[in-house]
């Protein structure tokens, strides 16, 4: 009796210890991985801070303005004249609808991708 | 004895212990927590303004500012040289910033470039710090300057739509309780006291190619007129939302320290102006809606001169009768003056007033002018006459493209909105659609030959809208200087687009809308068609020009 309980006592006690053990090891753990998360935290706000300043970037060099310019003065385009757009005018499927509102479906040129200063189009 | 003494020993550690941990604990966590526990601010950044493609507009970007903590400085003459240099100060104003001990924190520099940052760090000079802020950038520049507005050094917005938006852009910082260890590492999470709010992003009703070719072509137009300010306003015709809307001349926001207030006021929206002729629709539109004329009713014209209260009104073209449709052509003052006094005051008035003059737009502006519409008691005939034909009473340009929403649809009066919007809102109903259609009809016949604006025609589209050439008024008294205009819309047979363009005191002989602010229309509105790729009404060889056929509106 007396010593089953002392035996008893004894494995609480380890238990107790391996616990404790665990209780300090776990808590190390999760401190190291937390840093690891705020790093890695750093890391994407970084990104994105970055991302930002791409999108900044592309932006400023796609501005319309600086389109048109290059696309003018270094391309040496311009919109189509008047006589060089053809209309190609579908069929109408349905006979219902009349033949007088047909619609123009397609441009022989796409004019507008690039508008350009007055004076080089037409 | 000794038991005597252990006992009170044992009393001493146990009142010693519960000192400790009962009655001194608080001071003692204090100093514990000091030791470890660290408030940190969370910052929050502005939200992205884009256009309704998604296009950034309005984009904020951390930058570095230089500070420093004067006490702490040691830098020799060599360094601070050397700091000057890169920070492009004054030496001399440098050093008294840097060692002026009565202060403990003074900036030298705010946003810095990111090349710069990493100079000021390489020189290593203690008490000089870096601290982190937001700058505010503008890629579409001085195209939509006046529109979007601009941002405090506190990144708060100061002015136009950054203000008006300030609610949903601006983002909320917070501050959180972490554990740090010994090299001030966050090792654990104690709570956040504050949470913190990035700011939303907002997607704008503007698009920003349509706004580019605005801006290009009313700049083109105010140079080549010399013309003191101009303005412009594209809406979506169907939705009411903004498109494009931009004065000149601008500002860049980027760097803002040399506009002057007169560029960064946002004409279109705050400024009014009497807009002469491009109220006359709304006066026949008022008649034929109460079936007092009918399009092709006549009109006597009194060969252009006509007498009210002592004060003459004059035609440039004048002609014995007309047509209601004809007045409307050719802008004619005694016309759109007799079809006026065939109304009771208050039915012009509630006309008018539908129509959106004298009553704010709702686009909540900041600073959005409302526009001056008298009581109808008060008018006399002489100014009932008057305000028919747009003198007498005031509106701002956003104001006037906006009511020519009504022609634009079958008579509803659209919201306008800087927002993109998922569902096109729906107006209200102020003409018939009869009216509406009637209307159409005639501001069509403006552009072709025999009217006031051929130059306002479009290749490949039919459009129709109305020219505006108004005396300015100076203290009181109209003086020879005007402000010319056109408001229209196109295509005639589903119309997309409503622009008004205002172009004030041109300066090179020719004033009249029909010259001045029609072709600014026509180019923007031929190119905005096809950016958004609305399908063509008419032939491409529909524009029919004869110099000669270009007629003078009355002023």
């Amino acid at each position: 009796m007396l010593r089953s309980s002392n035996a008893l006592s004894a494995l609480l006690l380890v238990a107790v210890v391996i616990c404790a053990l665990s209780v300090v090891t776990s808590q190390h753990k999760a401190r190291k991985l937390y840093i690891e998360l705020q790093k890695e935290k750093e890391h994407a706000q970084q990104m994105e801070v970055e991302w930002g300043q791409l999108q900044l970037e592309q932006s400023t060099w796609a501005t319309p303005a600086r389109v048109e310019k290059v696309a003018a003065r270094q391309l040496q385009m311009h919109l189509p004249r008047n006589g060089q757009v053809q209309f190609i005018r579908l069929k109408q499927p349905s006979p219902q609808s009349s033949p007088a509102s047909g619609e123009s479906v397609a441009r022989g040129a796409k004019p507008g991708d690039h508008p350009i200063p007055p004076g080089m189009g037409d | 004895m000794l038991f005597v003494l252990l006992l009170a020993g044992l009393t001493g550690l146990l009142g010693r212990g519960v000192y400790l941990q009962g009655i001194h604990d608080d001071f003692l966590q204090k100093k514990g927590d000091a030791r470890y526990s660290r408030v940190i601010e969370v910052s929050a950044h502005r939200g992205m303004i884009s256009d309704r493609n998604g296009e950034p507009l309005a984009v904020s970007t951390p930058v570095e500012s230089v500070w420093a903590s004067p006490s702490d400085v040691e830098a020799d003459r060599r360094q601070v040289n050397k700091l000057a240099q890169i920070l492009g100060m004054d030496a001399e104003e440098l050093k008294d910033r840097l060692f002026d001990t009565s202060r403990d924190f003074v900036y030298l520099k705010r946003q810095l470039p990111p090349d710069k940052v990493e100079k000021v760090v390489g020189l290593n000079i203690p008490g000089v710090m870096l601290q982190r802020e937001y700058r505010r950038y503008y890629p579409a520049g001085e195209e939509a300057a006046q529109i979007l507005g601009f941002t405090g050094q506190d990144d708060n917005g100061q002015e136009g739509l950054e203000l008006a938006l300030q609610e949903q852009l601006a983002g909320k910082p917070g501050s959180q309780r972490v554990i740090k260890d010994r090299r001030g590492r966050i090792v654990e999470d104690a709570g956040s006291l504050q949470a913190s709010k990035p700011g939303s992003d907002v997607l704008l009703s503007l698009d920003s190619k349509v706004q580019h070719l605005a801006y290009r072509e009313l700049e083109i137009a105010v140079k080549q007129h010399r013309a003191k300010s101009g303005a412009i306003v594209v809406l979506d015709a169907r939705s009411g939302e903004v498109l494009a809307l931009a004065n000149y001349p601008g500002y860049n926001p980027n760097s803002r320290n040399n506009a002057s207030n007169k560029a960064m006021r946002n004409r279109a929206i705050t400024d009014l102006f009497e807009p002469g002729s491009t109220m006359k629709p709304f006066t026949v539109a008022t008649a034929i809606e109460a079936g007092k004329m009918r399009p092709n009713t006549l009109v006597n014209t009194e060969h252009g001169v006509f007498i009210v209260n002592n004060r003459k009104i004059h035609d440039q073209h004048p002609a014995a009768m007309m047509t209601v449709s004809q007045i409307i052509q050719r802008s004619s003052n005694v016309g759109s003056a007799k079809v006026a006094l065939s109304l009771k005051s208050e039915m012009l008035w509630r006309g008018l007033s539908d129509s959106g003059f004298g009553v704010q737009t709702g686009s909540n502006f900041p600073g959005e002018a409302s526009g001056k519409l008298r009581d109808p008691k008060t008018w006399r005939p002489i100014e009932q006459a008057t305000m028919s034909y747009g003198h007498g009473i005031s509106v701002s340009l956003l104001q006037l493209a906006r009511a020519y929403t009504i022609f634009a649809s079958d008579g509803e009066l659209k919201p306008v909105s800087f927002l993109k919007l998922d569902t096109p809102a729906t107006g209200k109903k102020v003409f018939s659609d009869r009216t509406a259609r009637a209307l159409r009809n005639m501001l069509e016949m403006v552009v072709q030959p025999g009217g006031t604006a051929p130059l306002a025609q479009v290749p490949g589209y039919r459009v129709a809208g109305k020219t505006g050439t108004a005396h300015k008024l100076e203290d009181g008294r109209y003086v020879d200087r005007y402000v010319a205009s056109f408001v229209g819309f196109a295509p005639v047979s589903n119309p997309r687009l409503v622009v008004a363009v205002m172009i004030d005191e041109p300066g090179n002989g020719e004033y009249y809308g029909g010259s001045v602010a029609a072709p600014v229309f026509s180019k923007v509105t031929g190119e905005a068609l096809h950016m958004l790729n609305v399908p063509n009404d008419a032939p491409l060889d529909n524009v029919i020009v004869s110099p000669a056929s270009v007629i003078k509106e009355e002023v």
